[in-house]
């Protein structure tokens, strides 16, 4: 039999604590922990998406919020015409159905982050961060100033977007879905890890003159990467909107991108599991801590300081040791 | 005479007041390996970065295989044949030395846009570059992360990586450096074959080597050829002992 890793079983421990807490909380009659399973579940997949970029590409992109923000607006815009009965602008069909949503948000935000990828990557290091900070800026100003999805206030979706042959407004059964497309989500990434594609976007962050030196030019391999990072987190945008039944600004701000990097760095950054062991004990944190104190923040900035300190290879990597590539 | 592989025609390249490239022409032919000596400071890096398109001349022209390369980047280069190794090994740390030479061979086969099959199961990449390691006699640490090689076998890691690439033409910048006379000695049999699957450009500073190996010697003293020849014709030739050679020849 093949000997498992240390990185595997822990991988496996987070995944049978993700299922099997909401399922008891449910049988229990706590669907308040079911929510919150869900969340982490979400946030987990958006940083599986960011993780494509920065983790495999050392593409820090300070901007990801605002395809985090998009996929729920795209939720949110379906919800709302489909609820007033309105087709959409261009004489789209509105329509409550996850799958059809889904589907155009990643198709948003791939299409929203190539252009914007082709001007930042053009930049590195500071550059690039701030650039991708300016993108997702501009796209959070616009929706703060757009009346017609509520600006400011946001926009709620007042009946939970469905799925064919799930009840979505039962909490487990969306914990099920959103935990089943985070699985999707993993196996994508490792497939990408271990394929031709993800062999030249590693080589293109550990030293792209290698790369343009057996041929391949880093810039095409990271602008695509950058994109299918930005259809990930935008697909776990969308599935945010439908968990809070309500899509803001907020999911657009600079606040938001940097959760999803700390969710990386805390977790293992270009690990599989990196953005799940980061987003649960983020939001553990967020309820068991900010329960107590509004500076639930300050402690997890400790935590933080301690990863980047004395844990480079995140909360896996000092459970799990260092990582080793093939 | 067959068209040369690479050619250089009236490269010229200033850096302020400074002329790095002062109207430098060369050309490469097949089968030989044309070595390019000079002092430190000569220009030989801003000549090679030039060649391979990190840096952009001021005027003149780089025919390779017939064709100018005047707007084609680093990648575009590679894609054409010109195969190279760096002064300094510029490897992936995080790859085994394996995986450094699949990666070659996968941007050999044209295909980098492929997301699901995994590599490490793929033996039109490990075969191939199994074989490469072989042939530099690095076989036996494949598995070993780049970063953990010695600097000699990141050194041979760098033939392999090229090797892997098939490439129509090498240019090799100071390949024995660091190595040790038994390195040194062992790399210079490995080139002499070599010169036979497609020419060299040998940027070197061990005088045996180069005269061991270059069917031509071209010297570059302050940005400027100053005389190009045979071994035989380059050790007699009182400039160039002037300039460079001093004692060693």
């Amino acid at each position: 039999m093949m000997a498992l890793s240390r990185e595997t079983l822990v991988s496996a421990l987070l995944l049978v604590l993700l299922v099997a807490i909401p399922v008891a909380a449910t049988m229990a009659g706590e669907p308040f922990y079911v929510t919150l399973a869900t969340r982490i579940a979400i946030l987990a997949l958006a940083a599986v998406g960011l993780n494509i970029a920065l983790g495999l590409g050392g593409l820090v992109s300070f901007g990801h919020a605002a395809f985090f923000g998009l996929g729920g607006y795209v939720a949110g815009i379906f919800a709302t015409h489909a609820f007033n009965g309105e087709p959409l602008p261009f004489g789209i069909a509105a329509t409550t159905s996850m799958p059809v949503i889904w589907l155009s948000a990643m198709a948003l935000c791939g299409l929203v982050a190539l252009p914007i990828g082709a001007i930042s990557l053009r930049t590195s290091g500071v550059y690039f961060i701030m650039i991708t900070l300016a993108f997702a800026q501009m796209i959070y100003y616009f929706a703060v100033s757009w009346p017609s999805y509520g600006g400011e206030d946001g926009l709620s979706i007042y009946v939970r977007n469905g799925f064919p042959g799930l009840n979505t407004a039962q909490p487990l059964p969306y914990f099920l879905l959103c935990l089943g497309v985070l699985m999707a989500g993993l196996v994508l990434f490792q497939l990408i890890k271990g394929s031709r594609f993800g062999t030249a976007l590693e080589a293109s962050r550990q030293n792209p003159t290698r790369l343009a030196a057996v041929g391949i030019a880093p810039f095409g391999i990271r602008l695509v990467a950058f994109a299918v990072s930005a259809m990930v987190t935008g697909l776990a945008g969308a599935l945010f909107a439908d968990l809070n039944r309500f899509v803001s600004p907020s999911m657009l701000s600079w606040h938001m991108s940097g959760e999803l990097i700390v969710l990386i760095i805390l977790g293992g950054k270009g690990r599989l599991f990196g953005p799940l062991a980061g987003a649960m004990v983020y939001v553990l944190f967020e309820y068991a801590l900010g329960g107590i104190t509004e500076r639930w923040q300050f402690f997890l900035g400790l935590i933080l300081l301690g990863v980047v300190l004395f844990a480079r290879g995140g909360l896996l990597g000092l459970l799990a040791g260092k990582a080793r590539h093939g | 005479m067959a068209e040369p592989v690479l050619q250089l025609s009236d490269l010229r390249k200033n850096f302020g007041a400074l002329k790095a490239t002062d109207g430098v022409s060369l050309d490469l032919r097949q089968g030989e390996i044309h070595a390019l000596i000079g002092p430190n400071g000569a220009g030989k890096s801003t000549l090679i970065h030039q060649i391979c398109g990190s840096i952009r001349p001021d005027s003149g022209i780089i025919r390779f295989l017939g064709e100018d390369m005047a707007g084609l980047d680093m990648a575009a280069r590679v894609r054409k044949g010109l195969g190279r190794s760096f002064q300094i090994s510029s490897l992936a740390p995080e790859f085994s030395a394996l995986r450094n030479v699949m990666l070659a061979v996968q941007a050999r086969q044209g295909s980098s846009f492929r997301f699901l099959r995994p590599v490490a199961s793929d033996g039109s990449l490990t075969g191939p570059a199994m074989a490469m390691l072989e042939r530099v006699g690095l076989e036996a640490r494949a598995k070993v992360p780049a970063a953990e090689l010695s600097h000699g076998e990141r050194r041979q890691l760098e033939i392999a990586i090229a090797l892997a690439l098939g490439p129509k033409a090498f240019l090799f910048d100071e390949p024995m450096a660091g190595l040790g006379p038994e390195g040194s000695k062992r790399l210079t049999g490995f080139l002499d074959g070599l010169r036979h699957e497609a020419p060299i450009l040998l940027v070197e500073h061990d005088m045996d080597a180069v005269f061991a190996l270059a069917d031509r010697i071209s010297v570059l003293v302050y940005g400027r050829i100053i005389a190009t020849g045979t071994v035989a014709e380059i050790r007699s030739d009182p400039e160039v002992r002037r300039a460079y050679l001093g004692d060693a020849a």
